[in-house]
């Protein structure tokens, strides 16, 4: 993997030279903040833990997240840099690697930057910070799992509208593979064991025990599965698209 | 230190494939500068993107300093330096993180990287930009920077995909200095190869050229053979003046200058009248254009046989010929055969 780490580095470097990092981190932390305390009535809940700001993370990834992994690969084709980039002396994977981890790294900056989340909870109440943390590990690798799919879906076109517009819309199918209304659609025309594996998909079910601090290694699995396919996918997009 | 064997591209499949270059072979050596030349779309950049390791060849081979690209392209990679057809860069760094990060993926650190960045800064002349970002350069500059970044690692291999494409004459200039300099390095034992379309270009810089066309070799020679090609090889352009002989009568030159012997075609330019000017008195001028047959001198004859009918030569000057002549004519024969096949 010789080569990662610069363009990781690049990659990561790039998000803070342009107002991308400022806009994206400000608009996060806004809607985090509308989202438990206005929505999630987190106040109000008088709990001492923050599944009021973990349940809502898969729908504010759901439009941030492809913002930040529109350009990954549709920017580098459009402007012509991914010549640049693939006749440097790095291997492929390394090039897809560095790239994406460097998107998951920024994310997770953003989520650090939830902190004084965590500080307010522990000045008004006990919390139990190993569910916080777990909770937290779940929403990065929920991110991740988003990241890598919005990665897949920027190398297949030069237009960044047209990565935002189909990564939220297949995001979105993951995310709600799991409800009743999806589930009773797909029963109708699928075997029970394809509608359980349907649901089994469902970002939205998995996620739902991770906002309660239940960080099951099936859970992690899962999402780290979904990472590694879409990240290979990304690659082997980018290997057949690269010439358009 | 470039060999490249029987390369073969072929966009898509079956009925609708598009064979970009087809079977090009091609050696290299160090200390050559090879200008690439073809109308658009003849398959100059995919063999170049193939040789680069960008584009995975159909059929057939590139091997670049004991490499071969389809088994090491990382190799490959590591010996080239290479500049992309419109030198693409990260608009949003700046030009001196932009050499940076390149260096840092070509295996430089420390105190080596510094080195070479600095030599390259140096040497392009972009030391006065290197804290901008690169989308406020002009055009010029742009172009350095991304020649900076091919010849940063100091490559024994250099290959520039239209260098001075969309520039200013000014800007043309330097970078063909740049380039000529980097050629030079004597020492060294650089090969490197362009591809342009502008045939003065080849003539200043280029060791050799080659012609493509249909993805196919036309023509590998040097920049003096090729113009020997043109029909314009050794050509005489005459201009008498005043337009008449010895005994005041009009003089038929180009019937005249045709019956010589070695002269294949005359184009009259016919009389014209000049205004005074201090170059020279005015009045009535008359030329011709000699080509010659098989490319012989045909000076000393045109002016014995002036001597002898008493003109008066006003100019006189012989043709190395015409590139974009022999380009034309090649390139285009090539296109009517294959219409015609069609």
């Amino acid at each position: 993997m010789i080569g990662l780490w610069p363009v990781f580095r690049r990659e990561l470097s790039g998000y803070f030279t342009t107002p991308v990092a400022l806009v994206f981190i400000v608009i996060f932390l806004f809607l985090s903040g509308i989202f438990t305390f206005q929505i999630g009535k987190f106040f109000e809940a008088g709990q001492a833990d923050l599944s009021a700001f973990f349940t809502f993370h898969p729908w504010l990834y759901l439009f941030l997240i492809p913002a930040v992994s529109m350009r990954l690969w549709a920017e580098e084709r459009k402007t012509g840099t991914i010549e640049l980039l693939l006749t440097l002396p790095i291997s492929l994977p390394a090039a897809v690697l560095g790239k994406y981890l460097a998107a998951w790294a920024f994310t997770g900056i953003a989520l650090l930057l939830t902190f004084p989340v965590w500080i307010t909870v522990n000045y008004l109440g006990q919390p139990d910070n190993g569910v916080i943390l777990a909770g937290y590990l779940g929403s990065l690798l929920m991110a991740g799992a988003f990241l890598a799919i919005g990665s897949c879906i920027s190398a297949t076109t030069k237009s960044q509208v047209i990565a935002f517009i189909i990564s939220v819309v297949v995001c979105l199918l993951f995310m709600l593979a799991g409800l009743k209304e999806v589930q009773g659609f797909v029963s109708g025309w699928l075997p029970l064991e394809a509608v359980q594996v349907v649901g089994g998909f469902s970002f939205l079910t998995r996620f739902e025990s991770v906002a309660k601090g239940v960080l099951d290694l099936r859970d992690i699995v899962f999402f780290v599965s979904i990472i590694a396919t879409f990240v290979a996918a990304t690659a082997v997009v980018v290997n057949m698209k690269k010439a358009e | 230190m470039i060999s490249i064997r029987n390369i073969t591209k072929r966009y898509g499949g079956g009925s609708a494939s598009i064979l970009a270059v087809d079977g090009v072979s091609l050696e290299v050596g160090a200390g050559e500068v090879l200008g690439f030349l073809g109308p658009n779309g003849a398959g100059k950049s995919t063999t170049m993107k193939m040789v680069t390791g960008f584009l995975t060849p159909t059929s057939g081979t590139a091997v670049v300093c004991g490499r071969d690209v389809v088994e090491d392209p990382v190799g490959v990679k590591s010996a080239i330096g290479y500049l992309p057809e419109g030198a693409p860069n990260y608009p949003d760094m700046t030009a001196r993180s932009f050499l940076d990060f390149i260096a840092r993926v070509r295996g430089l650190s420390g105190a080596e990287k510094k080195r070479k960045v600095d030599a390259v800064v140096e040497r392009v002349h972009i030391g006065g930009v290197l804290r901008q970002p690169i989308e406020t350069l002009s055009k010029g500059f742009k172009r350095r920077v991304g020649l900076a970044q091919a010849m940063l690692h100091d490559p024994p291999v250099l290959i520039l995909d239209e260098p001075t494409d969309g520039l200013d004459p000014n800007q043309k200039h330097e970078v063909r200095h740049v380039i000529r300099a980097m050629a030079d390095r004597g020492d060294s034992g650089r090969a490197v190869v362009l591809s342009t379309h502008i045939l003065e270009e080849v003539e200043a810089i280029c060791t050799r050229a080659v012609i493509i066309a249909k993805g196919r070799v036309l023509v590998d020679g040097t920049p003096a053979q090729l113009r020997a090609m043109s029909k314009y090889h050794n050509a005489v352009s005459v201009t008498l003046v005043p337009p008449i002989n010895a005994a005041g009568e009009p003089v038929n030159l180009a019937g005249e200058l045709a019956t010589m012997k070695w002269v294949a075609e005359v184009e009259d330019q016919g009389v014209r009248h000049v205004p005074v000017s201090p170059a020279g008195p005015g009045g009535p001028r008359q030329s011709c254009t000699l080509l010659a047959k098989g490319g012989r001198p045909l000076l000393a004859d045109v002016t014995s046989l002036a001597k002898s009918r008493g003109w008066t030569i006003e100019t006189v000057s012989v043709e190395a010929g015409r590139l974009d002549d022999v380009f034309r004519e090649l390139t285009q024969k090539e296109h009517v055969r294959a219409g015609g096949a069609a």
